[in-house]
């Protein structure tokens, strides 16, 4: 089975520096990968590469079968990655149902409409809140919203930055849920978290990173 | 490509439509400039009525430059335009979808100036058909070199006064060709001095099309 992500010796550049200074990563489909490390370690940097958001300057970077290195390649694999940053690429003058709704038929799925009925319902978001602009959502219904317009588009690999931070506790478990269904149904799974227990709890496997290099790598039981 | 520039246009529209921006701060902007002028000429009437092509056509090409900084104002809060690169939707659709959307916007607000022209300035269209062919012609030039200004300036933190430096002098030869063939339809020139200046706005607005179909990928990712 081919990787979903396949890293070797990638180097991106933020400006001049560094951002990821030659890093490997393997990231299998149904694997859940957990990314650890300081601020300024370079977890988004890699988030961002992976998803062809920054480009890789030096080395092999290669996801869901794709080229990261030419335009072509990172175009292409645009519609099958899901990534929830810090921001949540949100229309803040759109209600909740029509940001979500976009997302769908931008990717072309069929059946935007029940896709988005399912992500709003699994997020908390069918009620009266599918119908409010986002710019008038709190910070963790945001949030939900955001992770609604990656859960509808079922994508076959999940880029997830600090999913639970500004979520209650039931959203959080939802999180878990989400990302623990979308790997049993194939899906890659590439986490940054610094809520280590939880997240830890989520993931098959650990890395590391510090000054844009994969630090360490540390095979993880899931309970 | 079409689809996507149905949805990207739909999108923009709807935004227009949930915040009125263009219809509570553009469109009254426009007016505003027109009364100013009024207000300043207001003692000789001849040069007033003389004057009313350029006049209204740089009403309409202040307002475009507040319609294109809006048009990405949206793409940069909570950054959306990297939702838009991760969308998958065809860049290329994405540049006839937000020109789409701006030419209506600017079609619209030109059909409101156009009443205030009449009103204010005293001015007498005699060839309906010749205003038609100018405003169709420069509002698609406008709005593609427009949004192909936007998008190059959209990534610079200076874009909001970056943006009237570079798109001012470029859609020059749109004031001056819409200016000319406007004279014309109000019997101020002779009406044949119109087919040529309607000509250079065609040429004018399929060159920034053709530009912005084939240029808006590196555009949009370079930003």
């Amino acid at each position: 089975m081919a990787p979903a992500v396949r890293f070797r010796a990638a180097v991106a550049l933020l400006g001049r520096f560094p951002a990821l200074a030659g890093v490997d990563l393997d990231v299998d489909p149904g694997e859940v990968v957990l990314v650890q490390g300081a601020n300024g370690a370079g977890k988004t940097s890699l988030l961002r590469a992976c998803a062809g958001l920054l480009p890789v300057a030096q080395g092999e970077a290669h996801v869901l079968g794709h080229d990261l290195r030419t335009g072509r390649g990172r175009r292409d694999v645009r519609r099958h990655i899901g990534l929830l940053g810090h921001a949540g690429f949100l229309y803040d003058d759109l209600t909740v149902e029509d940001n979500v709704r976009f997302a769908v038929k931008a990717a072309g799925l069929p059946d935007p409409h029940a896709a988005t009925g399912r992500a709003l319902e699994r997020l908390g978001l069918h009620t009266r809140l599918r119908t409010v602009a986002v710019g008038r959502l709190s910070t963790g219904q945001r949030r939900r919203t955001a992770l609604a317009v990656v859960l509808a588009k079922a994508p076959e690999l999940w880029l997830l930055d600090e999913p639970h931070a500004g979520l209650d506790a039931e959203s959080r478990d939802t999180v878990d849920a989400i990302v623990k269904d979308a790997a049993a149904a194939g899906a890659a799974v590439v986490l940054a978290s610094h809520e280590i227990d939880r997240a830890t709890a989520l993931a098959h496997r650990t890395l590391v990173m510090a000054g844009g290099h994969v630090h360490e790598q540390d095979r993880v039981h899931v309970a | 490509m079409w689809r996507d520039a149905a949805l990207m246009a739909g999108k923009d529209l709807r935004i227009e439509a949930r915040s009125r921006v263009a219809t509570n701060q553009i469109a009254p902007f426009g007016v505003l400039v027109l009364v100013l002028f009024a207000f300043a000429l207001d003692p000789d009437r001849g040069v007033l009525q003389r004057a009313a092509p350029g006049l209204f056509w740089v009403a309409v090409l202040f307002a475009s430059l507040l319609a294109v900084q809006r048009s990405f104002a949206v793409e940069s809060a909570d950054s959306a335009r990297d939702g838009l690169r991760l969308s998958g939707l065809d860049p290329a659709g994405i540049f006839l979808g937000k020109a789409g959307a701006v030419a209506l916007q600017l079609l619209a607000l030109e059909l409101l100036l156009g009443v205030f022209v009449v009103l204010l300035y005293d001015a007498d269209v005699h060839r309906a058909v010749i205003v038609m062919a100018t405003a169709a012609a420069a509002t698609v030039g406008l709005a593609a070199a427009g949004v192909v200004y936007g998008m190059l300036a959209a990534g610079l933190r200076v874009r909001e006064t970056l943006l009237p430096l570079l798109l001012l002098p470029v859609v020059a030869p749109v004031l001056l060709a819409a200016t000319r063939a406007t004279e014309a339809a109000l019997d101020i020139t002779p009406v044949s001095d119109a087919w040529p200046w309607v000509r250079l706005l065609s040429v004018f607005a399929v060159i920034y099309t053709t530009f912005g179909v084939l240029a808006f990928e590196t555009l949009l990712e370079e930003a």
